[in-house]
């Protein structure tokens, strides 16, 4: 059906399939996937294989046992996998997004792509939703992996709520990983060297794991007054501590994975005395309750990936086409 | 609609407040091969580029195909082919790979693909290397896999951005024999150079570009009319005493130039070639060359320039 966008005619969706298909194909045969696999490989590798040692040790008293391997924190390698996972997936969405749209610029095929029928809407969207499904591959396989470890490490199946909880994480980590590509693929747009929107996506991710937690320390201590006076003050000043650290993808991306993959999480805010009221410490939450809880973060991830994404967009449609 | 494949009206591009392409208008006719020339930085390819809907048009309108390239991109550039200058293809897949996808953009049926393709490769004599990635493609073999694209295509009119530049003599006769087998074919051809002997041969029309504007326009030699004079140029070797003087005894010839040893250029009101001939036989010299020079476009070009450089 023809739709008329800004007075153009036609669908803003024309030849988005073949787009997606060739990126997806690029990807999935590149040299660069096979490191980038090779590398989450590794880094998942440790703390499971520790983690799968150490729960060897507890089967039988946990309910959520399957779930822990995710998240404890084992002796030998002191990063739950879960940990690795928030560090490892930008990079690899880096590495997957960083010269989708420049490097066409630069081998000079942008503007004879761009004279077939397609707007670029097509080729945006197709080169992104290209690498999300590169990224949602590579973490279900290492999903898989890790599934099938502790199947075959722990000896007994996981139950039906905790592979629920696990998928749900896995969702949570691609809407993550999303965020990222958003960004490379952003300064792809903005930068026509590689090398720099290389760079500026992994300085802008090296910030908000290094430097925005200090940062945002360093500005909820320029609210606090000389002396705290009452409760409200004092949860007012942790709230805006939280508030800036959810500025970070990394901060709702842990929160989500820390609801969902330990079940006892009742709160992703600073705790009231009255939320505790007749809550059992230690008694897990149905999956509903957690769903809801996270629901924030998660689409708050989701916004981060449509905000990024349209900022790249109206970039991109008044860009020159030629080198 | 009238017989033109492109018709632009008082089409303007600004950058910032400099006027790169000024309310030019132009018409491409069908089937003809139309030269767009001029000095680098003239506004030849920012024409070309709102002509496909590439770039934003300031000011006027364009019509290809009776379509608006602002409000409708896909329907013309369904039809019309686009080499840009240094075109580039995916290095890592072959010709065929690449004409794959831009098959799969157009929407070419499955099944009439492959044959599409070979067909296209065939007649830019690059099926032997159909295979190859077009990382080991020469210049040249680029440029040719680019008319093949077109060639895919069926395009209806195709424009060549610099089709030539950067080619050696050999290949850019080739590409410009594969230019006229497109016109055979019914295609419309608009292309832009600034290698004018080049493309004079091809060229039914041509528009000389500077400075945004179009200079002159019409057939070669038309403008050559228009900027050197009206004229018959001749170039004449012979030996013999007094050969010019005999040249210039002959009713007609307006100007004898010495062209290097034993060679001179003439130039007549009108045909003079059996005069010329017979006038130095008979004073006892030897004719060993008499062509009829054609105009040439580089000369117009260059006078031309001139010119517009004294009168500013
Ligand atoms: N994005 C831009 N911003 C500002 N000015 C531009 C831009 N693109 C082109 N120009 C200017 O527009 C003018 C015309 O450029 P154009 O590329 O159309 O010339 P051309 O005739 O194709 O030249 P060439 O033979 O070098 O290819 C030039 O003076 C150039 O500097
Ligand atoms: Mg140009």
């Amino acid at each position: 059906m023809p739709r008329s966008l800004g007075g153009r005619e036609g669908s803003p969706f024309t030849g988005i399939g073949p787009v997606y298909m060739k990126e997806l194909a690029d990807h999935l045969s590149s040299v660069r996937m096979l490191v980038l696999t090779l590398f989450i490989i590794v880094f998942g590798a440790f703390p499971v294989a520790s983690s799968l040692q150490q729960l060897r040790t507890t089967i039988g008293s946990d309910a959520y046992l399957f779930l822990r391997i995710f998240t404890i924190e084992p002796e030998q390698v002191p990063i739950p996998f879960v940990q690795a996972l928030n560090f490892v997936i930008p990079l690899m969405a880096i590495g997957l997004g960083f010269d989708l749209v420049n490097s066409e610029f630069n081998r000079r095929t942008l503007s004879r792509v761009l004279s077939q029928p397609l707007y670029r809407d097509a080729l945006l969207l197709g080169k992104f939703l290209a690498g999300l499904t590169t990224l949602a591959v590579a973490l279900a396989a290492l999903w898989l992996i890790v599934f099938g470890a502790g199947l075959l490490l722990l000896g007994l199946p996981p139950r039906g709520v905790e592979v629920a909880r696990a998928l749900g994480f896995l969702v949570v980590a691609v809407a993550y990983g999303g965020v990222w590509l958003a960004v490379a693929m952003f300064f792809s747009v903005v930068f026509r060297s590689t090398a720099t929107s290389a760079l500026s996506a992994l300085g802008l991710w090296l910030f908000f794991f290094i430097l925005w937690p200090l940062i945002a320390q360093a500005i909820t201590r320029a609210f606090v007054p000389p002396e705290i006076t009452s409760l409200d003050q004092y949860i007012g000043l942790q709230e805006l501590a939280l508030a800036l650290q959810r500025l970070s993808p990394g901060t709702l991306f842990s929160e989500a994975v820390l609801a969902l993959l330990n079940p006892e999480t009742r709160t992703l805010g600073p705790m009231l005395p009255s939320q505790m009221r007749g809550a059992i410490m230690g008694a897990p939450l149905p999956l509903g309750q957690s769903l809801l809880l996270i629901w924030p973060q998660v689409t708050g991830l989701i916004a981060g990936m449509i905000v990024v994404f349209s900022a790249s967009y109206v970039i991109f449609q008044r860009e020159e086409v030629r080198a | 609609m009238s017989d033109n494949v492109i018709d632009a009206r008082g089409l303007l591009k600004l950058y910032g407040g400099a006027r790169v392409v000024d309310a030019i208008d132009l018409s491409i006719r069908r089937g003809e091969i139309f030269g767009l020339l001029g000095p680098n930085g003239a506004g030849k390819t920012t024409t070309i580029l709102m002509m496909l809907g590439l770039t934003e048009i300031s000011g006027g309108s364009v019509n290809v195909l009776g379509f608006n390239p602002v409000r409708q991109p896909l329907e013309v550039k369904r039809r019309v082919g686009y080499l840009p200058d240094a075109v580039g293809f995916y290095d890592n897949l072959s010709a065929r790979e690449n004409l794959i996808y831009t098959a799969r953009l157009l929407d070419i049926p499955r099944r009439e693909t492959e044959a599409r393709i070979m067909e296209a490769l065939r007649s830019v004599d690059l099926a032997d290397v159909a295979d190859k990635r077009v990382a080991t493609y020469s210049r040249g073999m680029r440029q040719r896999l680019g008319i093949a694209e077109i060639v895919m295509k069926k395009a209806e009119v195709a424009i060549l951005d610099e089709p030539t530049s950067g080619l050696d003599p050999h290949a850019t006769f080739e590409l410009l024999e594969m230019i006229r087998r497109l016109k055979r074919g019914g295609v419309a051809v608009l292309l832009s150079s600034h290698l004018l002997d080049r493309v004079q041969s091809v060229c039914d029309r041509v528009a000389l570009f500077n400075q945004g504007k179009i200079a002159l326009m019409g057939t070669v030699v038309e403008l050559a009319n228009k900027v050197l004079g009206a004229g018959h140029p001749l170039l004449i070797e012979a030996t013999g005493q007094d050969v010019a003087g005999t040249l210039g005894s002959i009713a007609g010839v307006r100007q004898v130039v010495p062209a290097g040893e034993g060679a001179w250029r003439v130039t007549a009101d009108h045909d003079v070639r059996a005069e010329v001939a017979q006038r130095i036989v008979s004073a006892g010299g030897a004719l060993t060359k008499l062509s009829d020079l054609q105009p040439s476009l580089e000369e117009v070009y260059t006078r031309y320039f001139q010119e517009a450089r004294h009168a500013a």
